[in-house]
């Protein structure tokens, strides 16, 4: 190692009054212990592993709530389950999944213990709002889930409970309201992770950490932070109308008072397809990271790609009737323009994750599988989405099995992507690997399974088989691409369960070491896991990957096809603007 | 702090003009409103920022040659444990319950809610536990 | 797809490239000439009114643009894959940036995306047009079932879930309807019009349908209604005009006057005399 940098610095002692960023090792020693630490800690890194585990065991129901449904559709006339019970279940099964599985695990989980760390921050810039996010997300989960523990059962309107299906003359009962108490919980609790998010990257930037040298999973935790802010009180408002209809017998959502049905999509939606870049944004991000490290290259087009998540951002606001085109009082052509024109920056950003590649040296580690395999199946679900933003192709698949597998597609996508995240970020918080051996079976198992899964279920929506139906009596046909669907159901279940198998059998059992990937950014500079604030010490920052720097001065990137400037005491010449 | 206020502004730039475009034409005033508020809610904080990096000097993380040192010092309180975000979402949690199960669930709701901001103030003015 | 360091290895870089590149476009292509120059159908089919055949049309291209271009993706990705696997501990050129190609793949996905909305345009337009009709059906949807009413005659025809009310459309003629609920949201589907609309309560959606093809069709609400959402179908029945005009004449009894009256001022919901019994072997007609 040459010394072109100059040796990371010791952070300075603490004044003697003041809480400060050194603080570590002696701690375990004293303060609270067990479940008492758990409830009171502030840590990110705690409160981040709580949203992780909690997030992932609800991505078990939700699982367990898909199987049920895929085996019900095994046979035309299933009877495994009652009508009613199969409309609670695939309820149940998207608000899991949607609510309370994949925003958690993406905001509150990974990007709540790798944020302050990538930009070298001691912790979340607001600590305590951060713990208060996990108790309401937690809460939340509950109220949602205890809705089966009623006597009318839990919600059945669908995740998107349009009104006027959702009132109290069409779902009357506990259930629906504990569904929407649930929400609110989550969605305050996601409101607060937003807000922290924002502050923490405005605010605890380490020196020299500028915003166009964060890495671009921080990147895209900043704009769906944002997002988060512009979308989910929208959401909340309108959930409090919709409770207000219920209950205290105003008309908002209702023709009889005067009121308009067709409101409740547009409250919905304009949170709802942010809501969905929400979801994405997070996993682009880290199959960004997972890319680079395993190419061993930079990430080719970083400010493009920067650029391009902006511009998701911006135009995901304008394009939430795209949901609504069959309604017959949108404005399309509108509609249409935007939904399509999100299509390019997201081709950016599958044309930067080539360039990555593009000569790289890349190593198949079940991270980097993950994020192929996320890649290619974020293709297939990105080119049927751009079909369904023209209103004609729309008209005629909207609310058949055709959008089912559109979003399937894409959210699978982001499954893989997550599971890539907790294979490449699993060491760094644990110290410890996952096998990898049972970590390729799972990809193989759930990439395989994804496609066969949603393949039939194009041709099925295609052929006219419409959503949320529990029977299908009058085309038994339909009958052998159900089964092909399940089968692939079957096969993503059972990489989930490699998945509990390859925690179980990995447990403490492969010393990671602090950087096992020869990664770049910098929450692999320091220990794994981190320290109580995070760092010991920290390199100095003069790109997006500090710690690739450090570790190999002579293989900094190359900005324009050129070496950068170096000044004399050896550091990079910059031009500050 | 510079680049900060320029996503925001520009986002809301953006906002604002898609809103134009699509209030005029469609006249549909939900998405016009929450679009608008959309646009507003970037300009806020946008025009916070860029009012203050226009008269501050490049904080460390603003100025490419930092050096680690030039960060160093007061970064910021930060409490090591506390009990009241928890009081606080258990406070949360029975306030919801009563829009489910009935008003009597707003005692102990409210009850936890006001104790935790009572003990979070007063937490915070001791400067942290741990 | 930088500039390589050497410049005679350059050359052959460059060749392979371009070999690589022409296959990628080459080979969609020629699956499109191998299947009898006839476009496929990608799943879709053709349907029974004018409409509906645009729409398919759109749907084929659209489908092979999104071969051409999924297909690319997939290739410059197996291609990645496949050559640059890691071999060594050897630190790959560290390079970020390469402009004209970030322009390139930002400029042209712009002009495709224009594109396709230009083709949908044309079709949307067709199909949302509202031209002058002879004959108009009142569609409304309720839980669970339809009422088809027919302005200006007494025909009319309703049946709730299992009961598949049929409704009778004349071809060849542009024909107005009106869709209307009188509880929640309704899907009113009919895939072979490639077309569906919601019923919404407190809005009269309108639309015209030029039907093609005589023939019986099946239709289903698409959009959760309750618990019977499984089970709201109809069908629809296209009959030449001749046909038509009988079976509207059929009506003119005064009963059927009467009987039409009360039925257009009466709000259908289900009876429990019809509700099915879940997993039933009912046979349902198709
Ligand atoms: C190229 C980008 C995309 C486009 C153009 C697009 C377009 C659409 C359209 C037009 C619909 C409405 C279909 C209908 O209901 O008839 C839809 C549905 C949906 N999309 Fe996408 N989409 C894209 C990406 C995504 C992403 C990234 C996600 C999720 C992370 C996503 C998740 C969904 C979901 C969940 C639905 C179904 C909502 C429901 O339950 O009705 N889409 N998409
Ligand atoms: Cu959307
Ligand atoms: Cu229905």
């Amino acid at each position: 190692m040459t010394d072109v940098l100059d040796p990371p610095v010791q952070l300075p002692p603490p004044p003697p009054s003041h809480e400060m960023l050194e603080e570590h090792g002696h701690d375990e020693h004293h303060g609270p212990t067990g479940i008492l630490k758990w409830i009171t800690t502030t840590d990110h890194k705690i409160i981040g592993l709580s949203y992780t585990v909690t997030s992932v065991i609800m991505m078990i129901i939700g699982g367990a709530f898909a199987e049920i449904i895929r085996a019900q559709l095994a046979s035309p006339n299933g009877t495994l389950v009652s009508l009613s019970q199969y409309n609670e279940l695939f309820t149940m099964h998207g608000s899991v999944m949607i609510y309370l599985f994949v925003g958690p695990f993406a905001f509150g989980g990974l990007a709540n213990i790798m944020v302050p760390i990538q930009i070298g921050a001691p912790d979340m810039a607001y600590p305590r709002l951060n713990a208060l996010s996990y108790w309401l997300y937690l809460t939340g989960a509950i109220t949602m889930l205890s809705g089966f523990f009623t006597a009318g059962g839990a919600a059945n309107f669908g995740w998107v409970a349009y009104a006027p299906l959702s009132n109290s003359v069409n779902t009357p009962g506990s259930g629906a309201d504990l569904w929407i108490g649930g929400l609110l919980l989550t969605g305050f609790s996601a409101i607060f992770t937003g807000v922290n998010i924002c502050a923490t990257v405005f605010y605890l930037r380490a020196p020299g950490m500028t915003m166009f040298r964060m890495p671009i999973f921080t990147w895209n935790m900043l704009v769906t932070g944002i997002l988060i802010l512009l979308a989910f009180p929208v959401l909340t408002a309108g959930l409090i109308m919709l409770y207000c209809d219920r209950h205290f017998g105003t008309h908002i959502f209702s023709v009889q008072g005067g009121g308009v049905p067709v409101l409740w999509q547009h409250i919905f939606w304009f949170w709802g397809h942010p809501e969905v870049y929400i979801l994405a944004l997070p996993f682009f991000g880290m199959a960004t990271e997972i890319i680079a490290v395993f190419s061993r290259k930079p990430v080719f087009g970083y400010k493009g790609m920067v650029f391009a998540t902006l511009t998701i951002a911006a135009l995901s606001l304008g394009v939430w009737a795209h949901h609504m085109f069959t309604t017959g009082v949108v404005l399309l052509p509108f509609f249409s323009i935007m939904s399509l024109l999100i299509a390019v920056p997201t081709g950016i950003k599958i044309f930067n994750w080539i360039g990555t590649m593009w000569r790289g040296e890349i190593w198949f580690s079940t991270a980097m599988l993950m994020a192929i395999g996320f890649l290619i199946t974020f293709l297939i679900g990105g080119l049927t989405g751009i079909y369904l933003a023209s209103p004609p192709l729309d008209f005629f698949t909207h609310d058949t099995y055709f959008v089912v597998a559109h979003f399937h597609s894409v959210v699978m996508a982001l499954l893989m992507a997550a599971m890539g995240g907790l294979y490449y970020w699993g060491p760094k918080i644990t110290g410890y690997l996952l096998n990898e051996r049972i970590g390729k079976m799972q990809f193989w198992f759930l990439f395989i399974g994804t496609q066969i899964f949603t393949f039939p279920l194009y041709v099925l929506g295609l052929e006219g088989m419409p959503r949320r139906v529990a029977i299908y009596p009058h085309d038994p046909q339909w009958k052998t691409l159900n089964d092909w669907s399940t089968f692939g159901a079957i096969l993503i279940g059972i990489s989930t369960i490699l998945f509990v198998v390859n925690v179980a059998v990995s447990w403490k059992k492969y010393p990671s070491g602090d950087n096992p990937w020869d990664a770049q950014t910098l929450e692999w500079f320091t220990t794994s896991p981190p320290p109580h604030h995070n760092f010991y010490r920290l390199p100095q920052i003069r790109s997006e990957r500090p710690t690739w720097d450090h570790n190999h001065p002579e293989h900094r990137s190359l900005t324009h096809g050129k070496h950068p400037e170096l000044t004399e005491d050896g550091l990079e010449k910059v031009h500050s603007s | 702090m510079k680049v900060e206020a320029k996503v925001l502004l520009y986002l809301g730039l953006f906002f604002g003009i898609m809103n134009a475009v699509y209030w005029n034409w469609s006249l549909e005033n939900a998405g016009g409103v929450m679009m608008f508020a959309g646009m507003l809610l970037c300009f806020l904080p946008g025009s916070y920022y860029y009012f203050w990096s226009r008269r501050m000097k490049a904080r460390p993380e603003d100025d490419p040659n930092a050096t680690q040192t030039s960060g160093a010092g007061f970064i910021g309180t930060f409490p090591g444990t506390s009990i009241w975000p928890f009081t606080l979402g258990m406070g949360a949690f029975f306030v919801v319950l009563a829009l489910v199960f009935g008003i009597w669930f707003l005692i102990p709701g409210l009850g936890l809610a006001v104790w935790a901001l009572f003990g979070a103030t007063a937490e915070g003015r001791r400067g942290g536990t741990h | 797809m930088q500039t390589p360091a050497l410049p005679p290895q350059g050359a052959t870089v460059r060749a392979r490239r371009w070999r690589h590149l022409r296959r990628a476009v080459a080979l969609p292509l020629a699956a499109l000439a191998l299947s009898g120059c006839t476009i496929p159908s990608f799943y879709a089919s053709e349907g029974a009114t004018s409409s509906s055949k645009s729409v398919y049309h759109l749907w084929q291209w659209f489908s092979i643009g999104a071969v051409i271009i999924g297909g690319f993706v997939c290739i410059l990705v197996a291609y990645a894959v496949l050559r640059y696997r890691r071999k060594g501990d050897h630190i790959p050129r560290q390079s970020q940036y390469q402009l004209p190609l970030e322009l390139a793949y930002t400029i042209v996905p712009i002009l495709i995306v224009f594109g396709l909305f230009a083709a949908t345009l044309v079709v949307e337009n067709k199909e949302t047009a509202n031209p002058a009709t002879k004959v108009t059906i009142n569609v409304n949807a309720f839980q669970w079932g339809w009422k088809f009413t027919y302005p200006g005659t007494n025909a009319f025809v309703y049946g709730q879930t299992t009961q598949n009310p049929e409704m009778i459309m004349p071809a060849g003629e542009n024909v107005h309807f009106n869709l209307t609920s009188s509880d929640v949201i309704h899907g009113f589907y009919v895939h072979d019009f490639n077309f569906s609309r919601y019923a919404l309560p407190g809005v009269r959606n309108e639309f015209t349908i030029l039907a093609q093809n005589e023939g019986t069709y099946f239709g289903q609400c698409t959009q959760l209604c309750g618990l019977y959402h499984s089970l709201m179908y109809f069908r629809v029945k296209v009959v030449s005009q001749s046909q038509y005009a009988a079976w509207i004449a059929s009506f003119n009894n005064p009963a059927d006057e009467a009987a039409a009256k009360a039925a257009a001022k009466t709000t259908y919901q289900q009876t429990s005399s019809v509700v099915p019994t879940h997993g039933s072997t009912t046979k349902f007609g198709r």
